[in-house]
């Protein structure tokens, strides 16, 4: 294997594990406001090394060039934020139940 | 000028259009070329009687100095928020605070609060209060998913955010 070949595969491993990480966060964390911090951050992180590894696989190994993926990048980096944002503010009108120890709760009115 | 202005009302947006399009596509034949033009030219004609004047940039170097910080923090603000998730969940100290903001438009604040939903395991949930007239004092409501020191949290994100932000626009 190439050091471009174990790059790309080094890319595409780390960035499945923060996708996984991602998701076992929204698994794991105890209420919904925590739950929503791993698709805004570990998932982003993982998708934009997963990006980066198929743009070194196809313009250096298949030597096309191909840039299409910095479109799902950007698109990535506008729409997770807002999203979040939206489910936030469904669940603070929702009022929904925070984990015990929040602090803070008589910021957001809950 | 008042001919470029009648028949390319948002250049700026056009050439977005354009630079989309050919990533789309993948290709930089003539067909997807001059199809590319022709909608760069042809959506800005059909929408830009909606839209919503924005502040121009003041200081495009900041705006790329800024982007990549962000960048860095993000992968930063990922392995942080991974070491956080791997824990023991009574560890966490989810809190929600109130960021005082400087800002005023619409648009700085909204890409101060998406930067501050992508780092440092902060996601930013609404800007207070609702309905604030013009003057208003305005704050953005923050979830922290572990807070250790409110104030400092607050003194990072008005200086290493929002302070780049003012510069910009």
């Amino acid at each position: 294997m190439s050091w471009l070949e174990w790059l790309v595969a080094v890319l595409v491993v780390a960035g499945s594990l923060f996708v996984l990480l991602g998701s076992v966060a929204l698994v794991k964390l105890p209420d919904f406001y925590t739950r929503l911090h791993g698709p805004t951050k570990a998932t982003t992180l993982g998708l934009g090394a997963i990006v980066i590894a198929s743009m070194v696989y196809f313009n250096f190994i298949k030597e096309e060039l191909s840039l299409q993926q910095l479109l799902i990048a950007l698109f990535l980096f506008i729409t997770a934020p807002i999203t979040a944002h939206m489910l936030v503010k469904a669940a603070l009108h929702l009022k929904l139940k925070t984990a015990e120890h929040t602090s803070g709760k008589q910021n957001a009115d809950l | 000028m008042t001919s470029i202005k009648k028949w390319w009302p948002t250049p700026v947006r056009s050439l977005f259009l354009f630079l989309v399009w050919i990533l789309l596509n993948n290709s930089v034949e003539f067909f997807h070329l001059f199809f590319g033009l022709v909608l760069a030219w042809l959506i800005p004609q059909l929408i830009y009687k909606f839209r919503l004047v924005q502040p121009g940039m003041k200081n495009p170097t900041a705006a790329i100095r800024y982007g990549l910080m962000v960048l860095w923090d993000i992968v930063v603000a990922n392995l942080q928020v991974v070491k956080l998730v791997l824990g023991p969940n009574k560890r966490l100290r989810p809190a929600f605070i109130k960021v005082p903001l400087d800002l005023t438009d619409n648009l700085s604040i909204t890409i101060l609060a998406s930067t501050v939903s992508l780092t440092p395991g902060t996601v930013s949930a609404e800007v207070l209060p609702l309905n604030a007239s013009k003057d208003e004092q305005r704050f953005l409501l923050v979830h922290v998913l572990d807070l250790a020191d409110e104030a400092e949290l607050i003194r990072q994100v008005k200086q290493r955010y929002e302070a780049p932000l003012k510069e910009i626009f």
